[in-house]
């Protein structure tokens, strides 16, 4: 490895500006000196609206664990965009995400994804893990919530007999349930397993106002440490539960409830009305209007802000935005994600907005 | 708009943050309404309502491209980018066996292509932010670091932000002769410029070298405008960035051929590519905004312009040159110097398709549209440079 690296500094005096990886990445995608990239290596659809994606990850992509997620980046007609999608793949095995097709970005992902494809990357994080000691589960999904879960499921249960897991999984109809066929494969060959599938077209939500409805499908779910993935309600509603059960348990309850939410954005107010501007790194808030130059709010909070032409014409004045949503001032278009470069100078907020400064 | 908080700092060893040291003199926005002190002479003619109409049209010219741009534009970067790298590695590696003759000429045309291909279609256009909408942070003005010896961010900020917002303003805009020609009447005469054509001749082959000095900024530390510490800074970063580009054509490389004899051959290759990127990067660059027809402007044309008089501005103060795509491609597409101007940040392979309607609002509004041959171009230039060489003649 060191001499490989000796190496890639060698012939990086050759390549200079660009890196040897710069080059390399003619004859493979997945060289990059500055972004990890994947090849897509097999599409497989598991419902009408859904499918898991196994991709083969450049280096620089470390091992997930069960549960958790990794932001994966790609570009509609020309443009990058980012979101996060459970690995659903056990650990130890390639990864693969599985997503269902919500929006643009998701449904390009489950639609027009090809082996082959080039997805950029960001390394695997979260808490939403398996315990580190073993415990008996009960696993509560909605929906695409059952991914991260997924990953647990088929990591532990194939290989640790002494485990005890019960999932609760619901979906709409038996044929928006993901993963339906395997599950029940599982359940046949481990009886350390059980699944329960709940589908709401048929039944309604689970109950989760009284501890009745979980008492019936899973008897002994205060004994279990809970896991929970799924839309904002459900989660809100679990919770709920399992907090009024913890308060008035007697004796006390060892009931845990993990839970995984999907990010929630920052609502961008529309039109004209501005926001509260935070310049993270300087620690600043202001209050802008929504016709004031990002660049114009900053300087006047004295704030170091990078500028340059002030008409929107030599990029000097791009800062990193980490939340909410921008108004460019020449067309009204409201536009903004985390990450992205913006404009300071022909920018205006557009509802609260933080910026990487 | 106010200020509402200040979030509490409660670290105790944080340092105090100090005031702005004083008010940051701002340069004015464009005007919304109005007229500059003094409308440029080729424009005149127009009245404020008449310069406002043309600057809307303009804007929807840019509109419809901005809403085109997609999947397409990116490919075509990508593809550039891949041509461009191929060039580079096998003209690279044909200059390592360059002891034959025939491996010499290709491996240097080859290199020298990759290097035209590399500064104008690649590296000018990214680091104008041309295609930071794609939000790819390998093609991106921010990240982006070119096969010249001036590091991309000196380069940004003088050619960017000055002389794109300053373009041809006599005493704002230094590209009017960086500081060494005089290229313009209005500049005032002196018996060192009796050497105009001279200087203007070394200057082309070692033209990277030219520019790196030239962002310096030498004359604004002199004056008091530049910090010593930005100038130490600078001088450090362009250090730093001669020397692997020094190292990589004139020392690696030639150290690579040795192997199978070709050292010395290798050395001319790269010597002579960076030539010939020098003196074709010199000459489409003067063609921009030097031949015969396009203006100059005085800082009263300036003050208190507006969004539509900052567009003719930039139209009757930058020239084209006609020829065929390649060309185009080659000049990094500023043969279309005036479009560029007008919007510096459209993605290049979108000029050519913008061309015609600019062309046709010059002459709808009775403005100068200059164009020509690169031949052209280049001896009216050069017959400048000669002319400017001498002094005034007394009326």
């Amino acid at each position: 490895m060191i001499r490989l690296r000796k190496l890639a500094r060698a012939a990086s005096l050759l390549t200079t500006p660009l890196a040897p990886e710069d080059i390399l990445a003619l004859f493979n995608p997945v060289f990059s000196a500055r972004q990890l990239r994947g090849v897509v290596t097999r599409v497989v659809p598991e419902t009408a609206d859904s499918a898991t994606i196994f991709f083969r990850p450049g280096r620089g992509w470390q091992a997930h664990l069960a549960g958790q997620w990794a932001r994966i980046g790609v570009e509609l007609d020309g443009v990058r965009h980012w979101r996060s999608y459970s690995l659903s793949a056990p650990a130890g095995q390639d990864p693969a995400i599985t997503v269902s097709d919500m929006g643009a970005v998701s449904g390009t992902l489950v639609r027009n994804t090809r082996p082959g494809d080039v997805l950029f990357l960001a390394p695997p994080q979260g808490d939403f893990v398996l315990p580190e000691h073993p415990r008996p589960l009960l696993m509560l999904t909605a929906g695409s919530g059952i991914t991260p879960v997924m990953s647990m499921i088929r990591t532990l249960v194939p290989h640790r007999p002494d485990s005890d897991v019960v999932l609760i999984h619901t979906a709409r109809t038996p044929a928006d349930a993901i993963f339906r066929e395997e599950l029940a494969e599982l359940a046949d060959q481990f009886p350390n397993f059980r699944v329960i599938h709940w589908f709401t077209g048929e039944r309604g939500r689970i109950d989760f106002s009284s501890v009745a409805g979980l008492d019936e499908l899973c008897p002994d779910w205060r004994q279990r440490a809970a896991y929970a993935c799924g839309p904002e309600s459900f989660l809100d509603d679990a919770e709920a539960l399992w907090g009024a059960d913890t308060a008035t348990a007697e004796p006390a309850s060892e009931a845990t409830l993990t839970i995984e939410r999907f990010s929630t954005k920052l609502a961008g107010g529309a039109g004209h009305d501005g926001g509260l501007v935070t310049f993270e790194s300087s620690d600043r808030e202001v209050e802008a209007d929504g016709d004031t130059p990002l660049l114009d709010v900053g300087e006047d909070a004295g704030i170091l802000m990078p500028s340059g032409c002030r008409m929107g014409i030599c990029h000097s004045c791009l800062i990193p935005l980490r939340a909410g949503q921008v108004r460019d001032l020449r067309t009204d278009e409201v536009h903004g994600e985390p990450g992205q470069l913006i404009q300071t100078c022909v920018s205006a907020a557009a509802g609260p907005v933080n910026l990487d400064l | 708009m106010t200020i509402v908080s200040d979030k509490p700092d409660l670290s105790e060893d944080a340092p105090q943050r100090k005031a702005p040291a004083a008010v940051k003199t701002r340069p004015g926005a464009l005007a919304e309404t109005g007229s500059p002190t003094l409308r440029p002479p080729a424009a005149a003619h127009l009245s404020d309502e008449q310069i406002a109409e043309l600057g809307r049209e303009l804007d929807t010219i840019k509109d419809d491209i901005l809403a085109k741009r997609g999947a397409s534009d990116a490919a075509y970067i990508r593809r550039m980018i891949k041509i461009q790298r191929g060039l580079e590695i096998s003209g690279r590696a044909t200059l390592l066996v360059s002891k034959h003759k025939a491996a010499w000429v290709a491996g240097t045309t080859l290199l020298s292509f990759a290097k035209i291909l590399e500064n104008m279609e690649l590296g000018h256009n990214i680091l104008h932010g041309q295609w930071d909408w794609m939000r790819d942070p390998d093609i991106h003005s921010t990240t982006w670091e070119w096969d010249f010896v001036t590091p991309a961010r000196a380069w940004q900020h003088t050619h960017n932000d000055l002389h794109h917002r300053w373009t041809n303003v006599i005493g704002k805009d230094n590209d009017v002769g960086y500081n060494l020609l005089r290229m313009d009447a209005d500049q005032e005469w002196k018996p060192f410029n009796l050497g105009n054509p001279l200087y203007n001749a070394l200057l082309a082959p070692v033209f990277e070298w030219g520019i790196a000095i030239y962002d310096l900024e030498l004359n604004d530390y002199k004056e008091g405008r530049k910090s010593k510490e930005a100038l130490t800074k600078d001088l450090k970063a362009l250090g730093r960035k001669a020397l692997t580009q020094f190292t990589k054509d004139y020392a690696a490389t030639p150290a690579v051929a040795m192997l199978t004899g070709s050292g010395k051959q290798a050395l001319y290759g790269t010597l002579t590519a960076n030539a010939v990127r020098n003196v074709w990067a010199h000459a489409v660059i003067f063609c921009g905004h030097f031949p015969d027809g396009t203006d100059t402007f005085t800082e009263e044309m300036v003050e208190g312009e507006t969004r539509g008089d900052w567009y003719v501005r930039q139209m009757i103060g930058s020239a084209n040159i006609s020829g065929s795509k390649f060309m185009h491609l080659m000049t990094g597409n500023l043969s279309h110097q005036i479009e560029h101007h007008l919007f510096p940040d459209i993605p290049s392979n979108r000029y050519a398709e913008v061309a015609p309607k600019v062309q046709e609002i010059c002459k709808r509004y009775g403005l100068p549209y200059t164009t020509g041959p690169i031949w052209k171009q280049v001896g009216s230039t050069w017959a400048k440079v000669f002319k400017l060489a001498l002094p005034p003649k007394k009326a």
